[in-house]
């Protein structure tokens, strides 16, 4: 259906896309007691701490392997060994999830036997979980950095159960890096009305939400455990949450035997009502009561926000799977899409309903914007919203202009109507009264006014 | 690469900084280029360091050649402010992709160099060097000249791969590069014997424009700000200035250095934090102008500005001092910063509690301690977990430090400002300190802190009371 355009250009301006090793680092930050180390200089972590920080205004566990010129020519095993044991004496960490940069790709180190080697010479650290993760930022997107880590935990951490023993209750869940911890934990409170116990991995709801612990921990502050990743082959269901994680989904299944059922996204009424028939029939209890009552709510949020939406010229910029969340839903809602631009492949790409697809950036779509009713894209889009001077709805990764972005919740039917106020009221707000000049004719079409012979 | 090479060792062996001057000879040459601890690093790059000391230069293109990681993961990021331009807004990279690892990246450079000029027509393209095309061997120096000559555009090579070292080293090489390729390759229309070049200030938060308006009524003209709200032309022709001040910071010294050995600008190191060392500065930049020329009644003059303005600024910050008096403050920054708003601070009856001095030399940590009295405690190097207990057991009633500590504060519920270079609010000149002081005011005497401290009503009461103890 869409026509995939790939930007031609030899220098990107104003960058979509962020990198891979970041995705990833994220990614291990939905685990429990986590620190992610990128094997790279310093600056790739440094940048990617900032980042996040600005975006979910918490303390972000990340750590290097501070590569020098040297280091950098000979090899990085004495620096990854070196990053290994200071992070385990200084943080104490369940799982040291070790993502690699250009750097160490264009090198060649081979970390994968790195850690076996540490594994063999530091029997102390035995209990530490390692995971790594190739992520080389000349490559893909941050979307495809959380993807492949989630992929190797599921390959590195998930024990093949022993017995063919399933809990009928138990559902992994593995969301896309598009989904906000407040996401997270909504999705959480709707499986468990369905009586199901479900496993997030990654779960960011328990670690980047924005809590007050107890305690000061340099680690993540919590999200799903070591203990019941390993557990996670006893589940009678996987449910994949974004394309991006097909990949790790398939994994677990041939691990561990799991079926999974991938949901493209969550934001609409038909998606969730896809949602919650699947729920039901595998919690097997009727949809409860709280959620006919929030479908109910959402079908009287789009009667009150259709008027609004209808025939509004949209342009989205996003990584794929968020895109194709956010034009779906526009389009659901009475919306054109005017441009959608994306940063990396998918297969999903060709199925947006759209004209076209670019992958580009926000130059791209600053060009193809022009004219539209609403800009909705990460913060990045700041400039171009102003030049242009459009509304401007912001979401995704990053968003560091405005408060909130870890709990701005787009899933669910409850989700969706809060979406449909967001943005409805920013079309409101940007609405024009109109002016006697309005609606002039146009100065060519004006004839000499006609006299008319006005009878005595 | 080994000229590279060359170059970061002589910058590290810098001998107009008077913190390496004061180590042995062998530990001299290798200067500030601490080795980075793997695991237990943080920090930026030299590539971080060489962007945030450009990027304020606000009519040129910057152009990170390097894949998107470092300018897709950190652009839009820096305070920075500009007066005219905003071009220096603009994000632009080549985004390397696995082709140009196998077939080299310099021609996908010179045509993304020709792309931004085609489009943006900016004054100058700076074009940064990262790690991945500096292994692959691409040769920036010469796709910049190349690209300079056929377009008719200064191209200027920022070699600086992020492996090289740390954020201040990058400060240092990309004053470098505006010592090989930028300064004095223009000449101004016309000079006066006020012309000053301020070097080292970033305009953050647009601080230069704090301290801007009392320049412009002593009539001394800033010829160039390196870097802050600064165009390409007013550096090229700063070669041309009478003085030149150093901002506090050390990252640029070696530019202020050997602008004075070439073209003979004499410079002092002056901050303006702090009403005093804003006034030592204004008179220190008149100093200069008239031994070299200016009609000495330039002295007489910053005086009355001086007398004037700092009677203003107490006037200002003494309605405070019922309100702040016997607040401890605990203050974690970088070097002289420590000191330099302390006596402000105290002014407005605030009591400093403890402060770091981490990057401090052995002179500042004496004036420290003259300042502080003995009930003041200094730290090497504290543990974030340290000093989360040390919040958490109230031993302080605000934090002032830089974002990479504000979680360890407001998660131990405690009032916390923001005085790095990421922070939202301009603290410079008379001005800065007044809206310092207020900062402090604000973030103490809101109301979220007597409500966040009380305890949940299902926590039991013996906790309770023991939670109340803290906040009395």
């Amino acid at each position: 259906m869409a026509n995939l355009v790939v930007s031609q250009k030899q220098c990107t301006v104003n960058p979509l896309k962020m990198s891979q090793t970041i995705g990833a680092a994220l990614a291990f930050m939905g685990v429990e007691g986590s620190m992610p180390l990128l094997h790279g200089s310093q600056g790739c972590t440094s940048f990617g701490l900032v980042l996040f920080v600005r975006h979910f205004r918490e303390a972000i566990p990340m750590q290097t392997t501070a590569m020098s010129e040297v280091s950098t020519v000979l090899g990085g095993f004495d620096n990854v060994e070196q990053a290994v044991v200071n992070i385990s004496n200084r943080a104490n960490p369940g799982l040291i999830g070790i993502c690699t940069t250009g750097v160490a790709e264009i090198k060649g180190d081979d970390l994968n036997g790195f850690l076996k080697l540490i594994r063999r010479g530091h029997p102390e650290l035995g209990h530490i979980a390692l995971v790594d993760v190739s992520t080389p930022d000349f490559e893909g997107a941050f979307q495809d950095g959380w993807a492949a880590a989630v992929t190797r935990m599921v390959e590195e951490l998930v024990e093949a159960p022993l017995h063919d023993v399933r809990l009928s209750s138990r559902v992994n869940v593995l969301p896309g890096c598009h989904l906000t911890p407040g996401d997270i934990d909504e999705l959480r409170d709707i499986l468990e009305a369905f009586g199901l116990e479900p496993f997030f991995l990654p779960d960011l709801s328990g670690s980047l939400d924005g809590h007050i612990p107890d305690e000061f921990t340099p680690t993540t502050l919590g999200g799903i455990s070591l203990e019941n990743i390993r557990k996670m082959g006893s589940a009678c269901w996987t449910l994949a949450l974004g394309e991006q994680m097909r990949g790790a989904a398939i994994t677990l299944e041939h691990l561990t035997g799991v079926p999974y059922r991938l949901f493209e996204r969550l934001t609409g009424l038909a998606a969730n009502d896809e949602l919650v028939g699947f729920l039901s029939q595998i919690g097997g209890v009727p949809v409860p009561r709280r959620y006919r009552r929030q479908r109910s709510q959402l079908i009287d949020a789009m009667l009150d926000g259709h008027f609004y939406f209808g025939g509004k010229k949209v342009a989205v910029a996003a990584e794929p799977d968020l895109l194709a969340t956010m034009v779906h839903w526009l389009q659901e809602m009475g919306c054109e899409i005017q441009a959608a631009v994306t940063t990396t492949s998918s297969p999903l790409l060709e199925h947006i309903p759209t004209e076209e697809v670019v992958i580009g950036d926000l130059e791209d779509f600053e060009l193809r914007a022009a004219g539209a009713d609403l800009i909705v894209t990460h913060s990045h889009g700041r400039q171009a919203a102003e030049r242009l001077g459009i509304p401007f709805f912001r979401i995704g990764i990053p968003v560091f202009d405005r408060l909130g972005a870890g709990h701005q919740t787009t899933v669910g039917y409850r989700g969706t109507r809060d979406l449909i106020f967001s943005v409805g009221n920013l079309f409101l707000a940007g609405s024009h009264e109109p002016t006697a000049e309005t609606w002039l004719v146009p100065a060519q079409n004006r004839g000499t006014p006609v006299s008319l012979h006005v009878p005595h | 690469m080994s000229d590279l090479r060359a170059k970061v060792l002589q910058v590290l062996d810098e001998p107009g900084c008077a913190t390496n001057q004061a180590k042995p000879t062998g530990d001299r040459k290798k200067g500030c280029n601490k080795l980075l601890a793997p695991g237990a690093a943080a920090g930026g790059c030299a590539f971080d360091g060489a962007k945030i000391a450009l990027q304020p230069i606000t009519d040129v293109a910057h152009l990170v050649h390097g894949p998107i990681a470092c300018e897709g993961n950190s652009w839009d990021g820096r305070g920075s402010k500009s007066s005219g331009s905003q071009l220096y807004r603009t994000s632009f990279t080549t985004d390397m992709t696995e082709q140009d690892i196998v077939f080299g990246g310099e021609k996908h450079l010179y045509k993304a160099i020709k792309e931004v000029i085609e489009k943006y027509n900016p004054a100058a393209v700076f074009v940064y060097q990262t790690c991945v095309p500096a292994m692959i061997g691409d040769d920036l120096e010469s796709v910049c000249k190349a690209a300079g000559k056929k377009f008719g555009k200064p191209v200027i090579p920022v070699n600086v791969p992020g492996f090289v070292g740390s954020k201040n080293l990058g400060n240092k090489l990309a004053g470098e590069a505006l010592l090989d390729y930028v300064i004095g390759t223009e000449e101004p229309e016309e000079t006066t014997p006020y012309d000053i070049n301020i070097i080292g200030e970033y305009n953050l938060s647009g601080e230069l424009w704090q301290v801007r308006p009392l320049l412009d009524e002593l009539g001394i003209r800033v010829l160039a700000c390196i870097s802050g709200d600064s165009k390409y032309h007013e550096v090229a022709r700063s070669h041309r200035a009478r003085a030149a001040m150093m901002v506090c910071s050390k990252a640029m010294i070696n530019v202020a250095r050997k602008m004075e050995e070439r073209y003979g600008i004499p410079y002092f190191e002056g901050s303006f934090y702090g009403i005093g060392d804003v006034s030592d500065s204004l008179r220190k930049i008149a100093q200069l102008l008239v031994e070299r020329g200016a009609p000495a009644d330039l002295l007489a003059r910053t005086e009355v500005v001086i007398v004037r303005e700092e009677e203003r600024a107490w006037q200002r910050i003494a309605p405070y001092r019922p309100r702040l008096l016997g607040k401890r403050v605990l203050l974690f920054t970088g070097g002289v910063k420590s000191w330099s708003v302390v006596a402000a601070l105290q002014e407005a009856g605030l009591i400093l509690t403890g402060t770091s001095v981490k990057k401090s030399t052995p002179g500042d940590k004496e004036r420290i301690k003259e300042l502080m009295k003995d009930d003041a405690h200094m730290f090497d190097d504290l543990k974030p977990r340290e000093m989360y207990k040390m919040l958490t057991e109230a031993k302080a009633d605000i934090m002032l430090s830089g974002g990479r500590t504000q979680f360890v504060a407001l998660k131990a519920k405690m009032p916390w400002l923001d005085i790095n270079q990421e922070r939202h609010h301009a603290y410079a000149g008379y001005e800065g300190m007044v809206t310092l002081v207020r900062e402090i005011d604000k973030a103490l005497s809101n109301p979220i802190w007597e409500q966040i401290r009380r305890p949940a009503p299902w926590e039991n009461s013996v906790m309770a009371d023991e939670l109340s103890i803290h906040i009395a």
